[in-house]
């Protein structure tokens, strides 16, 4: 089973290198948004997945991330000094937001947020003079790598690809890590946790922080793939839809937001002739999926191996039940 | 009956704490010796549980003192006495059912001691793996080591819950009714493991627990509640031959 | 002043509205714990079910009624048994979900099946205009404000004062008690949503008028009841009342005095205020409920 997934896992990445080369730019582009969005999900993955913290608000991060990268480059910085600076600032953005997170109990945590993402939308939105208002901010240039400007699909694609390889192998390493155990303690017994000397507080900020960071690198990353931005991409709508897609995905497995950000971000396109029965069709399929597949899709695995050690073992009680009673059957007199 | 030894792991001094009207601890005092098991029984209502969530932090008691090594620990938070080396289980199973049974034990040592950054960036001595290992063989438990903490049966997962309150290494751990559904034939190899335990790594325990059988098998010295206060103390035999305990509990 | 005066009653009026919304999602809440994002599509669909009854020669009451009819057994009842009764027992974060799912399909199902466009809606007031002491009042306010509020004191009345609304209050409060009395909890749980789908058709009659038949139309009114009941306490029937008016008001005195851009974000920094200090709202109480 496990070289099965290892040799799926090479199959997949084989895909990602080779394909795009088939395809027209505007496939490539397609790729490379979905990438963004894996990023982005990856991120809110770990807050909400892994660390079983509520977060309505990751659109928000994606918004900060696009808009540092793109505010500064509109003043002649580079994009290299743009993507750390949306690192940073949603990093510790996310610490702020984790605060009220350690206040506040559960579904009114999913409210806050959700309050956030309007107020930075908001503020995006109206602050004109910053932001460019609903005009937005339009010739974001592409970052230039070894003397090279990234200005074709298929080279943004690549770098694209690259970051994403390496924020998944830095959240592989987090979640292996005494942080990403900690993480997990959180989610799965946070009075337990408490009682083996977890400090909840500190280890929630983090898990804010460091999903806010990833959202931030995707934002950056974004702003540079469309080239003009503006407020739509950043509203509480789509904070929702990322948390869907952690969702969908299956919040807590690695590659949930692979699948996920799919869903979300390729699955439309394709079944762009029907785009308004789409945007029904995946929410009916929400609905449905919450009632047989809570964990996500990427449980099915789990789901049947779980169905089938079930029926072994009644299979194997109803053995040694029977075992036991040919005397009851056969000496009714 | 017991003047203050100086050398006691825990002294509980006149701990009391009611809830309106009703007096669920009405100055229960004793001392737990370093080394020693000690048991707590009592029928139900009788305020032992109430008396081991104020020691263990969860419930601020309304007078008396708590000391643990000679220092107050009253209404010191879950997470200060874990770094004060005092180690708990529940009642109802708490393990992180998503993590592996190893994971878990790591997890239960890895917050004791250094930093959230120390801990990332300069690990150092950590032989946290190790001792998981260890404690996984002393409970044989290694074959179901790698699986999910929720994957389990009832009784592994009780015995990876106990595993991991003794991962830090603490001076003093509260088991709060270790034989809670427990299978009854697997009951006596519980407290086989538990005298190994103290044996080997000399701390101290304190135990509730209804099962008659195993407080007395276990114990060095045990302590009977009755109405929020000690009806006595001592050893299971002086328990057993004590008639007021009789009358009011043991029956038999 | 009497712009103010102006302003603060017409606040009222839409605020009452808002109110409604909120009435139903804290009943909801209360009753069953579950919380439906999806209720400002539950306004929207009641709105076009009436578009259709009209347009098929139904005269509005008529249309109202049968479309009633309709909300207590979709919204109501098939609510009920499809999504919250088998999402009650994971916890609060399955059922948001769903109902987020359901808002979406609810949305674009109208959108695609039905139309995309803005349709009118038959005001239930007329254009008159009073004016008293120098402020001008519309027909149509003083009317929402006065359905809405003998909507909201009326089903205040009869969860008060009726054996089957203190029924409903005692299994809001503590269902395991009310099932020992010998309440039957599940009915009572019926009820709460049925009442929440009749509040829902009442506030599209009573806001379709002004904002026209959208699809979209209850994304805004959604999160604004959502604001309100959060607002004025989410456990507590009156605070809807509260939150809505507040919300209400002071939308339109923000627009007004402050600028029309941020007129959403009043409603917002209260909300964010209320959440972070207290949660329960302002006529809330400390929630006991373990869920």
């Amino acid at each position: 089973m496990k070289h099965l997934s290892k040799l799926g896992a090479v199959a997949f990445l084989v895909l990602l290198l080779v394909a795009p080369t088939m395809l027209k730019s505007y496939g490539v582009y397609l790729f490379t948004y979905w990438l963004i969005y894996v990023i982005a999900t990856m991120g809110l993955n770990l807050t909400v997945g892994y660390a079983g913290q509520k977060s309505l608000g990751h659109a928000a991060f994606f918004g900060i991330g696009a808009y540092t990268v793109a505010i500064l480059m509109q003043h002649g910085f580079s994009f290299w000094l743009g993507l750390p600076a949306a690192v940073l600032l949603c990093f510790g953005v996310g610490l702020a937001l984790g605060f009220p997170a350690l206040r506040v109990q559960a579904i009114y945590l999913a409210f806050a947020t959700l309050g956030f993402t309007t107020a930075v939308w908001l503020f995006i939105r109206n602050e004109e003079w910053l932001t460019g208002g609903t005009f937005g901010i339009n010739n974001i240039g592409r970052p230039t790598l070894f003397g090279q400007a990234l200005d074709g699909a298929l080279p943004y694609y690549y770098f694209v690809l690259a970051v994403a390889i390496v924020m998944a192998a830095l959240l592989w390493g987090l979640l292996r890590s005494p942080w990403g155990k900690a993480f997990q303690a959180l989610r799965d017994n946070p009075i337990r946790a408490e009682s083996l000397g977890v400090h909840i507080q500190a280890y929630t900020l983090l898990a804010f922080a460091i999903g806010a960071a990833y959202a931030g690198v995707a934002g950056a990353l974004f702003a540079s793939l469309v080239q003009f931005i503006e407020p739509a991409p950043f509203t509480v709508a789509a904070s929702i839809m990322m948390y869907l897609m952690v969702v969908v995905g299956g919040p807590g497995y690695f590659f949930g937001p692979v699948v996920g950000s799919a869903v979300g971000v390729l699955l439309p396109e394709w079944l762009r002739f029907a785009q308004a029965w789409y945007m029904f069709v995946f929410g009916a399929a929400i609905v449905v999926l919450m009632l047989w597949l809570p964990d996500g899709l990427l449980s099915i695995p789990e789901r049947l191996r779980a169905k089938r050690l079930a029926r072994e073992a009644s299979a194997a009680r109803a053995a040694a039940a029977a075992a036991l009673t040919p005397n009851i059957t056969q000496g009714a007199q | 009956m017991s003047g203050a030894h100086q050398d006691a792991l825990l002294q509980v001094q006149d701990l009391r704490k009611s809830y309106g009207a009703i007096k669920a601890v009405g100055g229960v005092s004793f001392e737990v010796r370093p080394g020693e098991i000690f048991g707590v029984i009592g029928p139900n209502g009788s305020g032992k549980t109430t008396m081991f969530n104020s020691v263990l932090g969860q419930i601020r008691p309304d007078a008396g003192r708590i000391l643990l090594k000679g220092r107050e620990i009253t209404g010191l938070s879950p997470r200060a006495l874990n770094q004060r080396g005092v180690g708990r289980t529940f009642q109802t199973l708490q393990v992180f059912g998503k993590m592996s049974v190893r994971d878990n034990l790591i997890v239960a040592a890895q917050e004791h001691r250094g930093s959230m950054f120390s801990r990332m960036f300069a690990p150092g001595e950590s032989n946290l793996g190790a001792k998981a290992d260890a404690l996984i063989d002393q409970f044989r438990i290694r074959h179901v080591a790698h699986k999910r903490a929720g994957e389990l049966s009832y009784g592994q997962q009780k015995l990876v819950d106990i595993a991991m309150a003794f991962m830090s290494e603490p001076d003093l751990v509260l088991l709060d009714e270790p034989c809670a559904g427990v299978n009854p034939s697997l009951v006596g190899g519980l407290s086989t493991l538990l005298k190994e335990l103290n044996r080997s790594r000399g701390g101290s325990f304190v135990v509730i627990e209804h099962n008659m059988d195993f407080v007395m098998d276990l114990c060095h010295r045990v302590m009977v509640m009755v109405e929020g206060e000690v009806m006595a103390i001592g050893t299971p035999d002086e328990i057993r031959a004590n008639k007021q305990v009789l009358d009011a509990y043991l029956g038999n | 002043m009497t712009d103010f005066l102006q302003l603060l009653f017409s606040g009222a009026a839409t605020g009452s509205v808002y109110a409604l919304a909120a009435l139903g999602f804290t009943l909801l809440w209360q009753a069953s714990g579950t919380i439906n994002f999806a209720q400002g599509e539950f306004v929207m669909l009641p709105a076009f079910i009436m578009l259709a009854g009209l347009s098929a020669g139904l005269p509005l009451p008529l249309a109202f009624v049968a479309t009633c009819g309709v909300a207590v057994v979709v919204l109501g009842w098939a609510f009920k048994r499809g999504i919250a009764d088998p999402l009650f027992k994971f916890g609060m974060m399955p059922i948001v979900v769903a109902t987020i799912g359901l808002s979406i399909a609810m949305r674009n199902g109208v959108r695609a099946g039905f139309s995309a466009e803005a349709h009118p809606f038959p005001g239930l007031f007329g254009e008159r205009l009073f004016t008293l002491g120098g402020v001008t009042f519309t027909a149509a306010d003083v009317g929402t404000l006065a359905v809405a509020l003998v909507l909201v004191l009326g089903t205040q009345a009869f969860l008060q004062r009726t054996v089957t609304g203190r029924a409903m209050q005692a299994v809001a409060q503590n269902t395991e008690s009310a099932t020992v009395l010998g309440i039957n909890v599940p009915r009572m749980i019926f009820y709460t949503f049925a009442i929440n789908a009749l509040l829902a058709c009442a506030t599209a009659l009573l806001v379709t008028p002004v904002y026209l038949a959208k699809f979209d139309m209850g994304e805004s009114l959604g999160t604004k009841a959502f604001f309100a009941a959060i607002i004025g306490g989410f456990n507590n029937s009156r605070g809807a009342l509260l939150g809505g008016v507040i919300v209400g008001v002071a939308e339109n005195l923000a627009a007004a005095y402050i600028s029309p851009a941020y007129k959403d974000a009043v409603a917002l920094v209260l909300f964010m205020v209320v959440i972070l200090f207290k949660p329960q709202g302002l006529l809330g109480f400390k929630e006991v409920r373990k869920v």
